[in-house]
């Protein structure tokens, strides 16, 4: 909401501050000021001139060489505007002096345009005559300006006085964020309300006084409400004799500032009192109203109607119509209709001001896709009240400009009165809840510069229904807070049995994860949580598979946007794309990432959001690389147990022979291997692709920070080594659990130090040597334990087909 | 016998003083007191010597071997000491060739301005909590005070799943959850991702960050959240900065407030970052709306509290001057390198 200070002033007449006092004091009291526009920005030295004389230019068809006295002086200045004449008086930028813009009304500089002395093909200029452009305005603000050409200022202006303060523009234009809850504040008068409370100024409204002739309006006009609930007040008037004509400037200022271009006297006065009163209004043809009636009820389903823009608009029973006594003449609250839009030719008006159902009104204008000034005033929820208040304050803006007579009473049908509210006033609960001690007197000062009521017997603050917002004891502490200032409030902590903070257990265990991806080398990536139904295809996903039950956005950002992932593998893939696509080496990358895997669908619960923990690098790096952040990231996690890996899965995005799940304990938790060539080619990824997934609800049953110290070892350790030949299809894997399960107790560690396949060995085998490590914790071991536990072992590898190397 | 001694001894430790290492001293040793050396033949020709003479003799061998061991120890380590020194010159190194790095990864800038969040109001005695962020209307909206068809609905551009179910547009709804699980008092923080529908640009993203915060006891007042609050400024962006509480309406608190921080840029005299104000607004606040404590089963009678909300993504922007959201989420490892 755009509003002039003159206006505001117009209301609060003892306001004396400057912009940036007002900006600060306004916004510190609840009514956010975004910025504010001086009108009369750059403009300099701006005088009202009367061009005395006009000659020929010598050396210039298109210039002419003026004399203009301009108070003071007579100045000569030579110019190319065609539309002057001897007698004329004109904004005249005296030598020195400034100007907003160029004539061509393009975007103004940010630091004007300075206007000097100067000589034009030869002839002395000291000063420039100013278009309403080069004044920093429009013609759709000065609709009195020429199509191109000086602004011509009226025959009785006084010479020599200042031209900008004459043409309305020595003002600042406010523009201000109004909370929705304060609609009240969508009008000039309750900003000027707040204005008035927050600098402590009377507060002076307009005073409407009751106009009319001796007529009755309900002896030219019937109104039927058959929709009360979407229409709780409908009040008309009527202004017959109309003449139409401009309004007078001092409106057409108002307008302009508020960025409302003015018409004429009657369409601006509709246009002033819904800035004034916040209450938007309807003026209809009254001779195009068949049967002198209005009916306001829903439209019915397939209605089409024409709105006065000229667009066809298609109706459903939600839709409330305004109806004369046989067609739909405007979709209330929204537009009127072509069919009874107010012309040049219009002797007898029907003045509307209705309350309509903000809801209503927002879903409908939604629906229609035709958002107006009007409805958006509604949406909001007016307060019926001020209808009657409006219309009245129109009426007599009607008289006031001469536009017409107006025709005495008014039909309302208001059937149900919007009472004052009331709510119950405690002092001491007020200071309670904001930590102050402020005394009641105080509070109700404030009360009063509001215009809020008071009920001394009951306590209780009555609430105009102007003030929908306030509704409850807190309310009313914030009207306190408000104005006692929230700087004023004093900055304490809070009391209390002291708790003890901390992150969840799921968050520590994600927080070590990060620890060891980023000690590891990678750094951690964030991506969407919603993605294309493409993905799936390019990550070679089956028809069938789960992750293609998707939960799906109705109004996505495009398709690109329109699924909730079910993998976290596109995020990474992604960026691990474009790193490589913008060339750049070695990239290693984690994401914690959220799925989301539905129960089922259609959804009726919500889905589960499952954390992964996502490793993907290129460049330096390796299967095993992988796998070793995974078991470091185990082993920070209290995992101690040897995970398994489960070459078999067949995971379609993966290369087949490179990848694995991940089992621990016997619980899959996650999967890790090289992307399949096929997928990285869709990615545009030309160099192997390695990533891990570890599912973390999966495996934070098995996480644990609990620490015990188990002593270390006063027994000597015993070794042996053994080099096998095995068959080429046995995995490591399987030896290792060979030698666990039958290494007993006295088994501390082994590791693998040589894997071999070549010529020496047997076709179809591979060579692959152990050191096994045993230690006892209460004694020396003798060679026999040792022998015996190996025999074991020996034993369970000969039923793999193992042998002993010779 | 004493020449023959002396002889012995002045030989020795002629030899010893001529040694230039380490194992000629070892044969020095063997040749003068081993089994078979000069001083042991000396001793073993003891029996030749008249009785009351030998405890003189005695003596005489005893110091020369005890003078010659003296030589050998101080030259051995005379010689030790050379041959490490010698070791260490040849062990220099160019300190000034490159260091071998770990390659340690970086945490994306969101993380390391949640984690600052997190410290400060963990220290406060605030717990870190989760809620979903696919959530009901229910939660999100209702019981936040948003009714059905109420207009903030359609300002917060809201991504629906069905009627019922939405993409969380606020972390406000795990307030909800938490008070509805009745254990009082509640201190606690709740970062997580939240999503509008707003296109992608230098300034907008569908999805970004916030930290919800949650105060509910007895005698919590507005007083506590302007100093909770400042004292979270001052920790997050330094203890000079200054807050401004300005009056605000979000529907699930009342009184409500922005805050503004004064600019940790240019420290309120107004610049490009603040825009020449001098100040920047982090974030939205207020007392819990009574209607709010209600619907979640608490007594707004003898509880009260206060909520505020922090866009993560807002401060890790301003406080790191990154000039463009896109680069959150593109993950280029030349802008994660930087954080």
């Amino acid at each position: 909401m755009n509003t002039a200070l003159s206006w505001i002033k117009a209301y609060v007449p003892e306001l004396d501050v400057t912009a940036q006092e007002y900006t600060d004091a306004m916004t510190l009291s609840g009514t956010k000021v975004e910025g504010y526009t001086r009108l009369d920005k750059n403009l300099e030295k701006i005088v009202v001139g009367q061009i005395e004389r006009i000659e020929r230019h010598p050396d210039a068809d298109k210039l002419v060489v003026c004399q203009v006295n301009v108070g003071s002086e007579t100045l000569q200045i030579v110019t190319g505007a065609p539309n002057i004449k001897t007698g004329d008086k004109v904004p005249v930028v005296l030598d020195g002096g400034k100007v907003a813009g160029g004539h061509d009304g393009g975007p103004l500089p940010e630091d004007g345009i300075r206007i000097k002395k100067g000589k034009l093909r030869g002839v002395e200029s000291c000063g420039m005559m100013c278009s309403i452009e080069e004044l920093g305005s429009s013609r759709d603000m000065y609709p009195d300006a020429p199509e191109s050409g000086i602004y011509i200022l009226p025959a009785d202006t006084p010479v020599g006085a200042d031209a900008v303060e004459v043409l309305g523009l020595r003002d600042v234009v406010f523009e201000y964020e109004i909370t929705s809850n304060r609609v009240d504040c969508y009008s000039v008068v309750g900003i000027a309300r707040e204005a008035a409370a927050t600098f402590d100024k009377p507060f002076c409204p307009p005073q409407v006084k009751e106009t009319d002739n001796s007529e009755d309006v309900h002896d030219y006009l019937k109104v039927r409400v058959e929709d009360t609930d979407l229409c709780p007040r409908y009040c008309a008037r009527m202004v017959k004799n109309i003449h139409l004509a401009p309004s007078p400037e001092w409106m057409q200022r108002r307008l302009a500032a508020s960025g409302i271009r003015p018409i004429n006297n009657l369409v601006d006065i509709t246009n002033y009192v819904m800035e004034e009163y916040g209450q938007p209004m309807h003026a209809y043809d009254y001779d195009l109203i068949a049967g002198h009636e209005i009916v306001v009820r829903r439209a019915k389903d397939g209605d089409v109607f024409q709105t006065l823009d000229g667009q066809e608009r298609k109706l459903d029973s939600t839709v409330l119509m305004i109806n004369d006594g046989e067609k739909e003449v405007g979709i209330a609250g929204i537009m009127g209709g072509e069919n009874s839009k107010i012309t040049d030719d219009v002797k007898t008006m029907v003045f509307e001001a209705a309350c309509f159902d903000g809801t209503n009104i927002r879903l409908s204008a939604k629906k229609i896709g035709l958002r107006t000034d009007a409805s958006g005033k509604f949406e909001k929820g007016l307060d019926p009240n001020n209808a009657a208040a409006a219309i009245n304050r129109a009426c007599q803006l009607v008289e006031e400009l001469g536009a017409g007579e107006v025709v005495g009473g008014m039909i309302d049908v208001y059937p149900v009165k919007r009472e004052e509210r009331r709510i119950p006033f405690d002092p001491a609960a007020v200071n309670r809840l904001l930590g102050t001690e402020i005394d009641e007197a105080t509070m109700r000062s404030y009360f009063k510069k509001l215009d809020l009521g008071f009920d001394e017997a009951a306590k209780e603050v009555i609430v105009p229904t102007f003030r929908q917002d306030l509704e409850r004891p807190a309310d009313i502490a914030e009207e306190v807070a408000r104005f006692f200032g929230y700087d004023n409030i004093p900055t304490t902590l809070p009391s209390g049995e002291a708790t003890s903070g901390g992150l969840s257990y799921k968050l520590r265990i994600e927080e070590k994860a990060r620890e060891i991806a980023e000690f590891s080398g990678f750094s951690q990536s964030m991506t969407y949580s919603f993605e294309s139904p493409k993905v799936f295809d390019r990550l070679r996903i089956p028809e069938d598979s789960r992750l293609r039950m998707t939960v799906n956005i109705l109004n996505p950002l495009g398709e690109d946007f329109s699924i909730m992932r079910t993998t976290p593998l596109n995020g990474m893939l992604t960026s691990l794309s474009t790193n490589y696509n913008r060339r750049n080496k070695n990239v290693h990358l984690y994401e914690l990432a959220n799925v989301y895997l539905p129960k089922a669908l259609p959804l009726t619960e919500l889905p589960e959001e499952r954390m992964q923990f996502i490793l993907g690098a290129y460049g330096e790096t390796d299967f095993f690389t992988m796998k070793g952040v995974i078991e470091e990231f185990f082993e920070k996690v209290g995992m101690h147990k040897r995970p398994h890996y489960d070459p078999s899965a067949g995971r379609p995005y993966l290369h087949p022979g490179r990848q694995a799940d991940v089992i621990y304990d016997g619980v899959p938790v996650g999967y890790l291997g090289e992307i399949h060539p096929d997928v990285a080619d869709s990615y545009r990824i030309g160099e192997k692709v390695y990533v891990a997934v570890l599912d973390m609800p999966a495996l934070i049953p098995f996480t644990t920070f609990d620490r015990k110290y188990e002593g270390i070892a006063k027994y000597p350790a015993v070794t042996r080594d053994i080099s096998m030949v095995v068959p080429k299809d046995v995995l490591v894997g399987q030896i290792e659990d060979v030698i666990e399960k039958r290494g007993g107790k006295i088994l501390e560690s082994y590791s693998l130090f040589d894997i071999y396949e070549g010529a020496q060995i047997l076709a179809g085998h591979k060579s692959v040597a152990y050191t096994i490590t045993f230690r006892a914790k209460d004694h020396t071991l003798e060679d026999k334990e040792v022998s015996a536990v190996m025999e074991k072992i020996l034993h369970g590898l000969k039923e793999l087909g193992i042998e002993l190397r010779a | 016998m004493k020449d023959q001694l002396e002889k012995i001894k002045s030989e020795a430790l002629k030899q010893i003083e001529g040694s230039d290492a380490l194992e000629k001293l070892n044969d020095i040793r063997v040749a003068y007191l081993g089994k078979k050396g000069e001083l042991t033949k000396v001793l073993k020709s003891m029996k030749d010597v008249a009785p009351e003479d030998r405890p003189k003799v005695g003596q005489m061998v005893n110091e020369a071997r005890e003078a010659i061991e003296a030589k050998l120890e101080e030259t051995k380590a005379r010689l030790a000491r050379k041959a490490r020194e010698e070791q260490m010159k040849a062990e220099v190194i160019d300190v000034t060739l490159p260091a071998v790095k770990n390659h340690v990864g970086h945490s994306h800038p969101n993380t390391i301005a949640l984690e600052e969040v997190e410290r400060i109001f963990v220290g406060m005695g605030y717990e870190v909590v989760e809620g979903p962020e696919v959530e009901y209307d229910e939660y999100n909206f209702t019981k936040l005070n948003i009714p059905a068809n109420h207009p903030a609905k359609d300002e917060q551009d809201t991504f629906y799943i069905n009627k019922d179910i939405v993409l969380r547009t606020q972390t406000s709804p795990v307030q909800a959850r938490i008070m509805e699980q009745g254990k009082l008092p509640i201190r606690m923080i709740a970062p997580g991702r939240v999503f509008r529908s707003d296109e992608v640009d230098a300034t907008h993203s569908p999805s970004f960050h916030q930290v919800e915060g949650l105060v509910i006891d007895k005698h919590i007042t507005f007083a506590d959240l302007k100093g909770t609050l400042a004292q979270f400024a001052k920790e997050m962006f330094g203890e000079d900065t200054k807050v401004k509480f300005r009056p605000h309406h979000f529907p699930f608190t009342e009184p409500s407030a922005e805050v503004d921080v004064s600019c940790f840029k240019c420290g309120g005299t107004g610049c490009r970052f603040c825009k020449g104000s001098g100040w920047i607004e982090i974030l939205g606040c207020g007392m819990v709306h009574p209607h709010v404590l209600e619907m979640c089963g608490i007594d707004p009678e003898e509880y009260t509290g206060f909520a505020f909300g922090v866009g993560l993504e807002r401060i890790a922007l301003l406080k790191y001057e990154i000039d463009d959201m896109r680069l959150l989420y593109e993950n280029d490892i030349r802008f994660l390198k930087q954080f």
